[in-house]
């Protein structure tokens, strides 16, 4: 059994069926996972995201450390609540893990690490910030709950501690507000509006179940996975890892190369490999022919093997195939190009398109 | 709980048979099936006249979380093809022994039928899942 969170009883009450998840016990879909997907991108969807990882960093030396050990730069963030996502990468340029970190005013940063990274994450941090004046504390005492959608916010509001409900309301994107232990954002992982909310656990379940009275949807990892697939947006674990780096994953727009006095941790190795060269790239691809892309098929051009899908899967906005594939170095095919993709034996007509696929409830690829 | 019509016969695999008492059978996948897989997105049903043996892959059917082959029961000839599920895979997830059903095959010995595992059987297999 895995550890569970606080909002389990929840999700058994619902009829969720549960799935083990970076450790964790949680729900794959409630029912139908096409028909949550497609309720965030036309209403409102709710998610627990309470088994990712917050962690506070506070001390006089936080901002010093998070620019050490991010690829992109903290030093860009000057707004009390402005967000900014973020590889933490090995000194050979691997990806640990992929967060975002909220800047919360001087000295104190708020950072949200994946579930399954999450213990290798925090021990990697503290070696790092050993003997320095910099507090890293696990906010294991908070829930997260995620709510997407173009109605999100709306519905989300006044569910709101009385005074947050105006500040999360006026929120520009990818910023956040906090009053105690509520934290409201205004970011996901959908390629929806909407917020994610940190509150105490035991407030957890109240706040589910009055958004899912009022008519918002019950959403499982299933749909998170479909909906961030369709945002075109990576997955740790899938489309990047410790033997992948950003240059390879479609993340180079993460990457803080200036200053160039900035020493952080895996630079020398990136910089090396950009001088280098003949770096693999990831690309969108949308399947012409029958079947449904997964990850870890052979993408082919004249029979001869050019990458691999990292992602894959049916995408029920565009009611087609897509995945995200990694193509090797050198291998010249854009955006319209014809390849195949062999799934299950069978070589199978498929097509580049450049990522997002669906955003805001609109599809952002030519089907044609 | 899912269910387990008592006139079908049934395989390891979750898929069920019905005796058509014409001579074909018809054959799908079963309630529990469906609801392990979740969505159904793609169904690649087989070539009506072609032979198949027992046991052999023969369609797919692919939800929003993986892909299942789908096995012929028994021996003979696939007699006919639902067609209606290549625009409609969710046809399966809504009625899987109905209109979901996946192909009708023509057995080259007619008793094999009675020695597919009955409703109970089954509804015993599930229970030890």
């Amino acid at each position: 059994m895995g550890h569970r969170t606080p909002l389990f009883a929840e999700h058994a009450r619902l009829g969720a069926r549960i799935v083990p998840f970076g450790g964790w016990d949680m729900p794959l879909h409630y029912g139908s996972q096409i028909e949550e997907h497609l309720a965030v991108r036309s209403q409102a969807g709710i998610f627990d995201v309470s088994h990712m990882r917050t962690l506070d960093i506070t001390g006089n030396r936080a901002r010093d450390l998070l620019r050490r050990l991010l690829a992109n730069d903290v030093a860009r963030l000057r707004e009390p609540g402005k967000a900014l996502y973020s590889c933490m990468l090995s000194e050979r340029g691997g990806v640990l893990d992929d967060l975002i970190v909220y800047f919360r005013g001087p000295d104190s940063y708020r950072v949200v690490v994946n579930a399954a990274t999450a213990d290798k994450d925090l021990a990697w941090m503290r070696t790092q910030a050993q003997g320095q004046d910099v507090a890293i504390q696990p906010r294991t005492d908070l829930a997260m709950i995620a709510i997407q959608g173009p109605e999100a916010r709306r519905r989300a509001a006044p569910h709101l501690p009385l005074e947050l409900r105006e500040p999360a309301l006026a929120l520009q994107p990818f910023f956040g507000v906090d009053d105690r232990d509520w934290f409201v954002a205004r970011t996901g992982y959908t390629g929806e509006d909407g917020f994610e909310i940190l509150l105490p656990a035991d407030q957890a379940a109240g706040l589910w179940r009055a958004l899912v009275a009022g008519g918002v949807v019950p959403c499982g990892l299933g749909a998170r996975d479909t909906l961030r697939l369709e945002a075109g947006m990576n997955l740790y674990g899938q489309d990047m890892d410790e033997d992948t780096n950003p240059l390879e994953s479609g993340l180079d727009w993460t990457l803080a190369w200036e200053p160039p006095d900035r020493d952080f941790i895996g630079r020398e190795a990136l910089e090396a490999l950009r001088t280098a060269g003949g770096l693999s790239h990831l690309v969108g691809l949308l399947l012409t022919g029958p079947g449904v892309l997964r990850a870890h098929q052979k993408v082919l051009v004249a029979g001869k093997e050019v990458g691999i899908t990292t992602s894959g899967g049916y995408a029920p906005t565009l009611r087609r195939s897509i995945a995200l594939a990694r193509l090797e170095p050198d291998i010249e095919l854009a955006s319209g190009d014809p390849c195949e993709v062999d799934i299950r034996g069978k070589p199978t007509a498929a097509r580049l398109v450049k990522p997002p696929f669906a955003r805001q409830g609109t599809i952002r690829i030519d089907l044609d | 709980m899912s269910q387990v019509p008592s006139e079908l016969r049934y395989t390891k695999d979750h898929e069920w048979t019905r005796d058509n008492g014409d001579g074909t059978l018809t054959i799908g996948i079963t309630d529990h099936a469906q609801e392990a897989l979740g969505d159904l997105v793609f169904v690649e049903v087989p070539e009506q006249g072609r032979e198949v043996a027992a046991g052999e892959a023969c369609a797919v059917v692919e939800s929003v979380k993986a892909a299942s082959d789908i096995f012929s029961p028994l021996a003979g000839t696939v007699a006919e093809v639902n067609g209606a599920l290549a625009d409609a895979p969710e046809r399966i997830n809504e009625d899987p022994y109905g209109e979901g059903w996946i192909f009708k095959l023509s057995p080259s010995e007619g008793s094999a039928f009675a020695r597919l595992m009955d409703a109970d059987a089954y509804a015993r297999c599930l229970d030890d899942e």
